[in-house]
């Protein structure tokens, strides 16, 4: 695998492999490209800005699910439970005073991150067909309580009235969207770098362990269901401020918010970039969102069925997603 | 003396099929003990009830004196125990100097670590690589394990295994299938294996067993049916009669 980082080394060289493993986490050219692209399309495209601010939303959201899913092994339906609990803490935060959107992303974050280690703790001690209804049963609950809870979070007609403070108290979110642009790419780049930080490290590669190898986690010694918890939490918590940017930059919060068509959204994007490849969320998020605006412009009322029709494709054919054709391509040219 | 590893009326059931029967056993330092039986005899099922993997119906296991029955089996790794298994549980997909790290890591408390890369830790990546290259395994430290050969996937079970620096090894046959040039290393390894440690190795191939073996248990159908020197036990008309397939007449 190419992507994120070449830990295996097919010559021999005179490098040790103590010195070789040392600089593998090293930064790569190619780690920085949706940098620029980010940059290049604020500069380029002004007038697509709150649209690029969502695109960004939405890469965070599949990045947190990567962490789960891809490293972690964890299958979920119920992933959009931490981008609603995220959204709904930060707008029911704005509405009632709390409009300093940085702290508030902090704590949107705490609380999305409490309720994963809760529920994780629950239905991290099932696996398979359970595991994937218990997460969907989280995320229905958590669905019929916002609903439910109309007096506090607006029911179905959504909450309203969120007004933000201006950022660092002298950058006002403006119509075009420009400040909502760069917070959310600064936001993002903050996150993509704790993230590839978290799954380089022994934690991170431990998750691998767990996906890898269940059953040699538990012969090494290692607290698989804490470890799993953990992760869990985690990317509940950076879905949560997911959630909390999309209710800040829209400054609405709807109750799908929080529902199984999102968590399957998220799942499609995930799948459409590569899945455990930290550079994944990057490229299927876009090109999720770029395919539906396109085909729902095409095909108003059967769009999904095209997107269905592009996730087989990719499940049949190209099963690493975008970054697994890549890879193949890149080790084609390398014979 | 405290034995390293004990079990007493050590059973486990499944329904009405008892798959292992009052079994006492102990292993004290450096022991070189085999536990052989035919296919079906319990052999696996006894080591994976003193790992943790599986909970007995009834009795005890003890590691150093401790009674660690109702532990996990983090616990028990924690107090000394490593074993291979049977089939290869390696990481395929990850390197094998990556699996031999992942294992020092978490030994030494440090998996847990979020805040920094987990190969910046020379000291740790040093510590595995110098296991590789004692198992003869260095050359293959940066190559995907999924992609080296089986025996050699062996070596790296072992090198697990001993990374966790354990007190007590449990080897699940880990010469089988592997081709006769490749097994005599997996032997060599094995016999260089610490002093201190007690070793107790689940084998069907005899000669191996002669070889390595100071001790013999025997087990048929979860009971232990005899135990001694390699020579006593071959001696056993009983042995030659139940594993070895021979009828004993007089």
């Amino acid at each position: 695998m190419v992507l994120p980082l070449p830990l295996t080394r097919s010559k021999p060289t005179a490098e040790s492999p103590v010195e070789f493993m040392a600089r593998s986490h090293r930064l790569r050219w190619y780690e920085l490209l949706p940098w620029v692209v980010a940059a290049g399309a604020f500069l380029v495209y002004p007038s697509y800005l709150a649209l690029g601010a969502q695109v960004m939303i939405m890469v965070l959201f599949a990045l947190s699910l990567d962490l789960i899913m891809g490293y972690a092994g964890i299958v979920t339906l119920g992933h959009a439970a931490f981008f609603g609990v995220g959204a709904y803490t930060a707008g029911l935060l704005a509405v009632h005073g709390w409009g300093e959107p940085i702290s508030a992303l902090f704590v949107s974050a705490a609380v999305a991150g409490v309720v994963g280690a809760i529920s994780g703790y629950i239905v991290l001690r099932t696996t398979g067909l359970t595991l994937l209804m218990l997460t969907l049963a989280v995320v229905s609950m958590l669905n019929e309580a916002a609903n439910k809870a109309g007096s506090i979070t607006g029911g179905a007609d959504g909450l309203q009235g969120i007004t933000l403070q201006p950022l660092l108290g002298l950058f006002r979110f403006d119509l075009y969207g420009r400040v909502a642009y760069i917070y959310c790419a600064l936001v993002l780049f903050a996150v993509w770098l704790l993230v590839r930080l978290l799954v380089h490290s022994p934690f991170g590669r431990s998750l691998t362990g767990v996906r890898e190898n269940l059953v040699r986690m538990h012969a090494i010694g290692a607290p698989v269901h804490r470890r799993m918890v953990t992760a869990y939490a985690i990317g509940a918590a950076l879905a949560g401020i997911a959630g909390a940017l999309q209710a800040q930059t829209t400054q609405f919060v709807a109750l799908n918010v929080m529902s199984f068509d999102l968590s399957g959204a998220v799942l499609i994007m995930l799948i459409l970039g590569g899945v455990g490849r930290l550079y994944g969320a990057f490229l299927g998020a876009p090109l999720y969102m770029v395919a539906q605006d396109m085909l729902s412009r095409l095909d108003p009322v059967y769009w999904f069925f095209w997107i269905g029709l592009l996730l087989v494709m990719v499940v049949m054919f190209a099963r690493g997603g975008v970054l697994g054709v890549g890879d193949v391509i890149w080790h084609r040219l390398k014979k | 003396m405290t034995s390293l590893l004990e079990t007493r009326q050590l059973s486990k059931s499944f329904g009405a099929l008892v798959v292992t029967s009052d079994v006492d056993f102990r292993l004290e330092t450096g022991a070189r003990h085999a536990l052989i039986g035919p296919n079906g005899a319990g052999k696996t099922t006894l080591i994976n009830l003193i790992t943790g993997r599986l909970q007995p119906s009834r009795g005890n296991i003890l590691i150093a004196g401790e009674d660690v029955t109702s532990t996990s089996q983090a616990a028990r790794v924690k107090r000394g125990l490593g074993r291979t298994f049977q089939i290869n549980m390696l990481f395929r997909e990850l390197t094998v100097l990556e699996n031999v790290v992942m294992t020092v890591s978490e030994h030494r408390g440090r998996a847990g670590d979020m805040f920094r890369y987990a190969f910046s830790r020379r000291d740790i990546v040093a510590e595995a690589y110098e296991l590789l290259e004692r198992l003869r395994l260095g050359e293959d430290a940066l190559r995907k394990v999924r992609e080296i050969a089986y025996g050699r996937q062996r070596l790296v079970e072992i090198a697990i295994a001993l990374a966790l620096k354990p007190k007590v090894l449990l080897l699940d046959e880990p010469a089988a299938g592997v081709p006769s040039a490749e097994s005599q290393l997996i032997l060599d390894v094995m016999a260089e294996l610490p002093p201190d440690i007690a070793v107790l190795i689940i084998e069907h191939d005899m000669d191996l067993v002669m070889r390595f073996a100071q001790r013999i248990t025997v087990l048929v159908q979860g009971a232990v049916l005899t135990e001694g020197t390699p020579a006593e036990v071959m001696a056993d008309p009983r042995v030659r009669e139940v594993y070895l397939g021979e009828h004993h007449h007089g």
